[in-house]
């Protein structure tokens, strides 16, 4: 299945005309070169994110150095299992899907909105009210913009896009994620070694980042190790991804390496820990309401809500009002939230989603049905975080495989 | 607003004005109470630049330090100087809300939503059934209606309430039965002696109702149990899906489409809707819990 | 104004029945008045009768220790009034008009003869007040929802 996207109403982050094949073939750095890399986005004033070893888990942080990057460092991960695991080789992306994504960069876990401020001489009176949306009101873990990410994966560029999509290519847009997501660069990784939970072949997002108008890098890597002679192959894949790379010295890679990136990839989709049909997924999903495999799953949930804080395509929020003792300054936060919350629904008479049973169904349904009437494509990417990550060991390829295998009811919904 | 496909190279945050999570100060003008819990809010703007709005819409309304509740015009749609709002106390920021007395700032996001979309109606008969608090949202389309009177056949009103002294707009009621060519049938879930109105549910009503059923537009708007059992009744009246309009009621954060709570299966009820059609509906309100 | 036989075959609620039949039912019915105000039944009371209002408006009430409640009203062109066959036949609640009443009255005991000595007609009159009661039913249900008021609606 591969993702399209319709046009109407899609996203630019500003249009980022592509490059001319001719003039920048993919070139080959080092692992000095990789520093070099990284030096010139400092020097440009980004800050950099990449991927560092933290709480035994692969989390993004800003780096300044390679030797901050996991070298030497792969992953274990099953449902409900995720272990790092010491590599017999000095990898610098060794492993699959990080704890998280690239969402918390572009879309804080807490972002302040406006701060208000009530007149002082009445107490009822005038409030002003101060925008936040110049993209430096929240800070959230990464420091402030714009932002040079490191090693994101092609499932995560996918989520990167859909994201783009949902929060800026509709009737009302998300001013915060559009001032994140400006002059934001990207250096996507080709996955080397997938993990056990990966399924982004059977979603059509990977595992080897492709550039196209909707889902864009500026730099793609796939790294190789063979010979000895560790080293990366560049693709290029905007103007300013050329610019960049004409700050520091690269040569054009060498045909055997660009062939050996293309078996890095070709043996990447082989080792596909899952597998999810996609077929006529939604239609199923929406003709199993009644279906006794949610009573199924929902003896398991725990409705914890990691897979919605993990997944990259989860954008749900709720907004936090606050006030100091004295209520003449107000702020409102927008906050993460969860479908899986037992208020999410709330509405004055009740909770409208009240069991975990309907919870997960919603997720579910949402994710892999509704989202594609609503923007176009399936908003599951196929990292599979949600599988790994889950305490129950919930897998949603299991859950809609289960769904196939029961009677379908008479009604057609 | 502008297309985001429309941007200049300078990127998306330079054209998203005004943010829609940014609220405009509105000032009240006067506070009505309706009801032993339901009070009507005049706001006008502090800046003098009107709300453009359309009967049905609703706006997210904002008191300073308490919180937000999204909340359906209620006025008269050929007045945009002052918008009116009918809210019920039924939490803490509805409370804030009606607490607000004259010279109070309001914050104000919106409009918002689907409207009832009235003149699809026209050279046919209207049927309008309002449950409770419904009524508010159904008042600009009836003051439309009324409005451009002429242009529609037979106007009917059917309107539920808890008891006779939960009635809302009863000077309006009688108005419009009495003035505006409007037929007028009101009942009450109980009521006292000296009730001498009718008792029972408001889809009794609706049986009973002198209507072409085929060439009606229908407009509902109430707690979700009355708009099922409403819409099933003037199904069966004949009334066709498409032309039977239900207003519907999920929680909302941002009233943009972009927190995700006020999602029905595919519909973003506060961009989709909240005004639907009873085609699209229908088996979306037959499941529990969706 | 028609006469009993007349009204009975146009009326929705004796749909369906052959002339003979209506004649039947007509011969235990009479025409009655009620002012506005005034009881037309009280709880407690022999159920003799069952009527099918022709205008005005009958208010269902329960008496309390305050004003008396009124639970359902039934409009011109329904019927009230089932208690007439369910033993120990004693009304459960008040009738009283809100607005001057006329109705057809139908007599129990006359009834109650004419079924036992012909059981289909018996049966017949039985499953339209069966769906009778239904209805009440359904919207007595419904609205102790509260759906307006309470906090579960």
């Amino acid at each position: 299945m591969t993702q399209e996207f319709d046009g109407v109403g899609s996203v630019d982050a500003g249009p980022i005309p592509g490059p001319n094949p001719e003039s920048n073939p993919p070139r080959a750095l080092d692992t000095a070169g990789l520093q070099a890399l990284i030096d010139a986005l400092v020097t440009r004033g980004y800050t950099v994110i990449g991927p560092t070893v933290n709480g035994g888990a692969i989390a993004n942080a800003p780096i300044r150095t390679i030797d901050d990057l996991p070298r030497g460092w792969g992953d274990e991960q099953d449902a409900a299992h995720y272990r790092l695991r010491r590599r017999d080789d000095e990898a610098f992306f060794g492993f699959a899907a990080g704890a998280q994504s690239a969402k918390p960069v572009f879309f804080p876990t807490d972002e302040l909105l406006w701060r208000g401020r009530r007149a002082r001489e009445e107490f009822r009176g005038e409030f002003t009210v101060q925008p936040e949306s110049d993209g430096g009101g929240s800070e959230g873990t990464a420091g402030p913009g714009p932002y040079a990410l490191l090693g994101v994966r092609s499932c995560d560029l996918h989520a990167i896009a859909i994201h783009d999509r949902v929060l800026t290519g509709r009737v009302h847009a998300d001013a915060h994620y559009a001032a994140r997501r400006e002059d934001a660069f990207i250096i996507s990784v080709s996955c080397t070694d997938p993990a056990g939970t990966c399924f982004c072949v059977s979603m059509g997002t990977g595992p080897r980042p492709e550039g196209g108008p909707r889902v864009r890098f500026d730099l793609s890597l796939t790294e190789l190790l063979d010979g000895g002679v560790h080293r990366f192959v560049v693709e290029v894949g905007s103007e300013r991804g050329a610019d960049v790379l004409s700050d520091i010295s690269a040569l054009p890679a060498p045909i055997d390496d660009l062939a050996a990136a293309d078996g890095v990839a070709t043996s990447a989709a082989g080792r596909m820990g899952r597998t999810l049909d996609t077929d006529g997924l939604k239609e199923l999903l929406y003709t199993s309401v009644d279906s006794p495999r949610w009573d199924d799953v929902a003896s398991r949930c725990l409705a914890c809500t990691n897979c919605t804080m993990v997944c990259p395509t989860c954008f749900c929020t709720t907004v936090h009002d606050v006030s100091d003792l004295t209520g003449e300054v107000a702020e409102r936060h927008r906050v993460w939230d969860s479908c899986f919350d037992s208020d999410f629904s709330y509405i004055h008479g009740g909770t409208v989603r009240d069991s975990t049973k309907s919870r997960y169904r919603q997720w579910m349904t949402h994710k892999l049905g509704s989202w594609i009437d609503q923007f176009g494509t399936s908003g599951c990417v196929g990292c599979g975080r949600c599988i790994t990550w889950c305490p129950a060991a919930i897998d949603i390829t299991a859950e809609a495989a289960a769904l196939r295998g029961v009677p379908q009811s008479a009604r057609p919904y | 607003m502008d297309s985001v496909a429309d941007l200049p190279p300078g990127g998306a945050a330079t054209l998203i004005r005004p943010d829609p999570m940014l609220p405009r100060p509105f000032r009240v003008h006067r506070v009505h109470q309706d009801t032993r819990d339901t009070y009507t809010l005049e706001l006008e703007p502090t800046d003098g630049a009107p709300l453009a709005w359309l009967p049905g819409q609703f706006t997210m309304l904002h008191a300073f330090g308490v919180g937000e509740a999204p909340i359906s015009i209620s006025g008269d749609p050929s007045r945009p100087d002052r918008i009116e709002h009918t809210i019920r106390n039924v939490g803490s920021v509805t409370a804030a809300l009606v607490a607000a007395g004259p010279g109070t700032v309001l914050g104000v996001r919106g409009p918002f939503g689907t409207g009832w979309d009235v003149d699809t109606g026209r050279g046919g008969d209207v049927v309008v059934v309002a449950g409770g608090i419904g009524l508010a949202p159904l008042r600009p389309a009836i003051l439309e209606l009324i409005a451009h009177r002429a242009d529609f056949d037979r106007v009917v009103l059917l309107y539920g309430a808890r008891t006779p002294e939960d009635i809302l707009f009863t000077d309006d009621l009688r108005a419009w039965a009495e003035r505006d060519g409007i037929i007028v049938e009101v009942t009450v879930d109980n009521g006292q002696h000296a009730w001498r109105g009718r008792v029972g549910l408001v889809t009794q009503l609706v049986t009973r109702a002198g209507f072409d059923a085929a060439r009606a537009l229908a407009l509902v708007c109430g707690p979700e149990v009355m708009m099922r059992y409403a819409a099933q009744a003037l199904s069966d009246r004949g009334v066709r899906p498409e032309r039977l309009r239900l207003s519907m009621e999920r929680n909302m954060k941002c009233g943009v489409g972009l927190c995700g709570h006020c999602q029905l299966r595919e519909l973003f009820l506060c961009v989709d809707g909240p005004v639907l059609g009873y085609d699209r509906l229908a088996p979306l309100m037959s499941r529990a819990e969706l | 104004m028609q006469t009993i036989a007349q009204y009975l075959p146009e009326h929705p609620f004796f749909a369906g029945l052959d002339a003979a039949t209506t004649n039947l039912l007509a011969g235990c019915a009479s025409n009655i008045h009620v002012r506005a105000d005034e009881l037309l039944f009280r709880e407690g009371t022999p159920a003799d009768h069952f009527y099918l209002l022709r205008h005005g408006r009958i208010a269902i009430e329960v008496r309390t220790p305050g004003p008396p409640m009124v639970l359902d009203t039934v409009e011109d062109g329904d019927v009230v009034g089932w208690s007439w066959v369910v033993p120990p036949y004693l009304w459960t609640f008040d009738g009283r008009a809100s607005i001057d009443t006329s109705a057809v009255a139908f007599d129990a005991a006359c009834l109650r003869v004419k079924c036992l000595a012909n059981p289909l007609l018996g049966y017949d009159l039985m499953m339209r007040f069966v769906r009778l009661m239904n209805q009440r039913l359904q919207s007595a249900r419904v609205r102790l929802i509260d759906m307006y008021g309470g906090t579960n609606g």
